[in-house]
């Protein structure tokens, strides 16, 4: 019993890490029909924005809250990796909507770049333009609808990039300044450590689980939970949902496609951000740290059935579970007097990398029986 | 794609075979051993650049494992050499089995023993590989980028399985050529590697022509037909599926040569063979050049891999903004590659912007035809 609820809970730490990476994806993907090969090293930036506001929340002024950190960073992440996602869509995927095959190859090439970028630039000056950034793309947005609609908008436009490229270079400098570890640029992998409350173990039911885990799957839940609410029940979430069905007859009826676009791709990236977060809390962060999710990640969207979050779901758990029994090859814990030839074979394929031969190789199996995933999209064209 | 092509005369075709032949026959003598081993190491890339360029240029299926049939091909010629000049090692077994404890020899490196199963198996195992999954993946009509996303799963899944295994092919260590012996010589040997790059410089036009065989005629019809609609191609009568599992093959082949050339040329075969990026190098080389030109694909590979040479010598940190800008140039402003470019509109075009040239004018008809007719 205790031996079932502990390759439980390995599964399910397990699969939630790779559920939070991939919800970001299954919305981009299934919804948007991008393949966004960015998409883990948007997860890196996120798990560096942790380390960041870690640093940030060291100084004098922002010391007594230095508990709160990394609750502050989860918010922080989406905002930054939801930034660099929302410059992406408006600069490139937006030329390259219906071609999935270009997509996948631009954003490879955003990919190379964003790993390169974090290693020759001082994570202080990443930081100032990430927030130039920020506001140079909504500070225009939230002006009156009298000033937009003016002729002279343009000017506002112009003016308000200035002042976001100078308070990004302040902050870069006031950052560099303050904070000496992110003054210099790095390809080294640092550290994100866990604050006091998070360390250690809690017991239940007799079992001990670490409480970073646990925090993962709080992450997770929530991120669930708050993305299932967005699209069924608010209003742009309706209109991503109308736009995903049909996107010529969404705009017949008013509904602006290109804001749904950047909405959808910002959420899809931001969420990337979260996970980098929950990525952070499991070990050393580095420029290469996406890379090491995002095909398990995708083979999560395409076992789930694109463009449908329950799917994601129980698929992510479901590999999860199987890369826990199959890795630490609890079978023959389980049922120890088991024939030779049998356990000689779970043995081989029980290290994390063997494990993730067997568990592709069983989803490209699955896959030859349903071929769209464990809930297809409904449809009656003869491509899908 | 534009398919109309600037024909040459025949004395200039005549001419330009004449210096390229020479050239190659000149090459080890004028560059020295380092270049000479580097442009051969980019030559034989060149051949897995055309398997590419069969798949995704014609055929339009976008393979982002083509490093598990390049590796394959590597690994075969690898543990030939190995197996052959390991008679003065303990077991009469490759020196790295000691290190694991191994005493016998795994059961399929048996036949490697052979040189002439050996000469088979470079080619023939990447393709039957590469038939299997491309069958599978076919029959079930999957395609696009869940096409693309499978090969890259199946990459993932032969690199750990190659990465994980010390005691059956030496894990992430890979296997070493240099110092093995071929034909009485060492391999890594100066004279052995003038050998290869000529081989490579032959084999590369070659498979250029085979290549240009393959998609000559109806056959290579059915491969177009397939990429631009493959619902047509089905109610007309054909079975896609099985003109893919062969094109695909066919690709893996030429991925299986173009591997054990690379092994032999840089001395070892590891797992990073069959890491994600370089498998999705490759398709950059073919787009660059040109997909659905040949040469294109030949140049591309060549001069790109070149390029990162030369620049990572200078400035190590900026190839990677280079080729990541490449990527992102070549979709968006340059998808016909640069070749395809030259080849179609492109120069006029530009002449036109400038005012150099006149601009072609037609009916509006003709011109709604003309695009349609190379909407791809």
């Amino acid at each position: 019993m205790e031996l079932l609820l502990d390759s439980l809970f390995n599964g399910v730490a397990i699969g939630s890490v790779l559920l939070v990476a991939a919800l970001g994806l299954a919305i981009v993907f299934g919804l948007m029909g991008v393949i966004n090969l960015a998409h883990g090293e948007l997860m890196m930036l996120g798990a560096y924005t942790t380390y960041v506001t870690q640093l940030i929340f060291k100084l004098p002024i922002l010391k007594p809250f230095y508990n709160s950190y990394i609750i502050v960073s989860i918010f922080l992440a989406f905002i930054v990796s939801g930034v660099v996602g929302i410059l992406l869509e408006k600069t490139i995927i937006r030329k390259l909507y219906g071609n999935p095959l270009e997509t996948l190859l631009a954003t490879w090439g955003v990919s190379l770049i964003l790993q390169q970028f974090v290693r020759s630039v001082p994570l202080a000056y990443g930081t100032g333009l990430v927030i130039s950034l920020l506001i140079g793309l909504f500070l225009p947005t939230s002006f009156p609808s009298k000033i937009k609609e003016s002729i002279n908008f343009k000017y506002f436009k112009f003016s308000s990039w200035l002042f976001a490229a100078l308070t990004g270079v302040l902050t870069g400098n006031v950052i560099s300044s303050s904070v000496s570890k992110l003054s210099r640029a790095s390809a080294r992998n640092v550290d994100v450590t866990a604050p006091s409350w998070m360390r250690g173990q809690v017991e239940i039911i007799g079992t001990a689980f670490p409480k970073t885990r646990l925090m993962i799957i709080v992450i997770t839940l929530i991120s669930v939970i708050a993305i299932t609410l967005f699209l069924n029940q608010s209003a742009w979430g309706m209109r991503i949902r109308a736009v995903t069905q049909n996107r010529q007859m969404s705009d017949c009826l008013g509904i602006s496609t290109e804001k749904v676009d950047i909405i959808t791709f910002g959420i899809g990236s931001g969420l990337a951000g979260v996970a980098g977060v929950a990525v952070s809390l499991l070990g050393s962060v580095g420029p290469n740290v996406g890379g090491n999710y995002i095909v398990g990640c995708f083979m999560v969207v395409v076992l789930g059935g694109v463009g449908n979050l329950l799917g994601t779901v129980l698929a992510s758990f479901g590999i999860g579970i199987m890369t826990d029994l199959i890795g630490a090859g609890r079978l023959l814990s389980i049922w120890p007097d088991m024939p030779l030839p049998l356990s000689n074979t779970i043995n081989f394929f029980a290290t994390t990398s063997m494990a993730r031969v067997m568990i592709f190789a069983l989803i490209v199996i699955f896959l030859q029986f349903k071929p769209t995933g464990l809930f297809p999209q409904k449809g009656r064209m003869v491509e899908n | 794609m534009s398919l109309s092509k600037i024909k040459f005369d025949k004395k200039i075709v005549l001419s330009f075979w004449i210096i390229l032949i020479a050239l190659i026959i000149a090459a080890p003598t004028i560059l020295p051993v380092f270049r000479l081993n580097l442009l051969g190491r980019y030559l034989s890339l060149s051949i897995v650049a055309l398997g590419v360029d069969l798949i995704w240029g014609y055929t339009g299926l976008l393979s982002l494992g083509q490093g598990i049939f390049f590796a394959l091909g590597g690994y075969c010629a690898a543990m030939y050499l190995q197996i052959t000049s390991s008679s003065e090692f303990p077991n009469n077994i490759p020196e790295f089995f000691a290190l694991y404890g191994v005493e016998k020899l795994p059961f399929f490196w048996e036949p490697f023993r052979s040189p002439v199963f050996t000469f088979f198996a470079i080619w023939i195992i990447p393709a039957l590989v590469a038939g299997l999954i491309g069958f599978l993946v076919f029959r079930n009509r999957i395609k696009g980028v869940y096409f693309s996303i499978l090969t890259q799963a199946s990459l993932l899944v032969f690199f750990n399985f190659f990465n994980g295994q010390q005691k059956l092919i030496n894990g992430t260590n890979g296997l070493k050529t240099d110092v093995t012996q071929l034909f009485g010589q060492m391999v890594g040997s100066e004279s052995m590697q003038r050998l290869f790059f000529w081989i490579t410089a032959f084999l590369v036009i070659a498979a250029w022509f085979f290549a240009k065989w393959v998609v000559k005629g109806r056959f290579g019809n059915i491969l177009i037909g397939i990429r631009d609609d493959e619902p047509r191609v089905r109610f007309t009568g054909y079975n896609p599926v099985i003109f893919k599992t062969i094109i695909f093959s066919i690709a893996g082949g030429l991925a299986g040569i173009s591997g054990a050339l690379y092994t032999v040329q840089s001395g070892i075969v590891s797992p990073q063979f069959m890491t994600v990026p370089f498998s999705i190098e490759m398709v950059i080389w073919v787009a660059v050049g040109g997909r659905g030109t040949l040469l294109g694909a030949i140049l591309g590979a060549v001069f790109i891999n070149y390029a990162k040479s030369l620049v990572s010598e200078a400035l190590p940190a900026s190839w990677m903004f280079i080729q990541g800008g490449l990527f992102i140039l070549v979709v968006t402003a340059l998808p016909e590659g640069v070749l395809g470019w030259i080849q179609g509109d492109g120069p006029r075009n530009l002449l036109q912007k400038f005012g150099l040239k006149r601009k072609i004018e037609t009916y509006p008809s003709l011109e709604v035809n003309n695009k349609e007719g190379n909407n791809e």
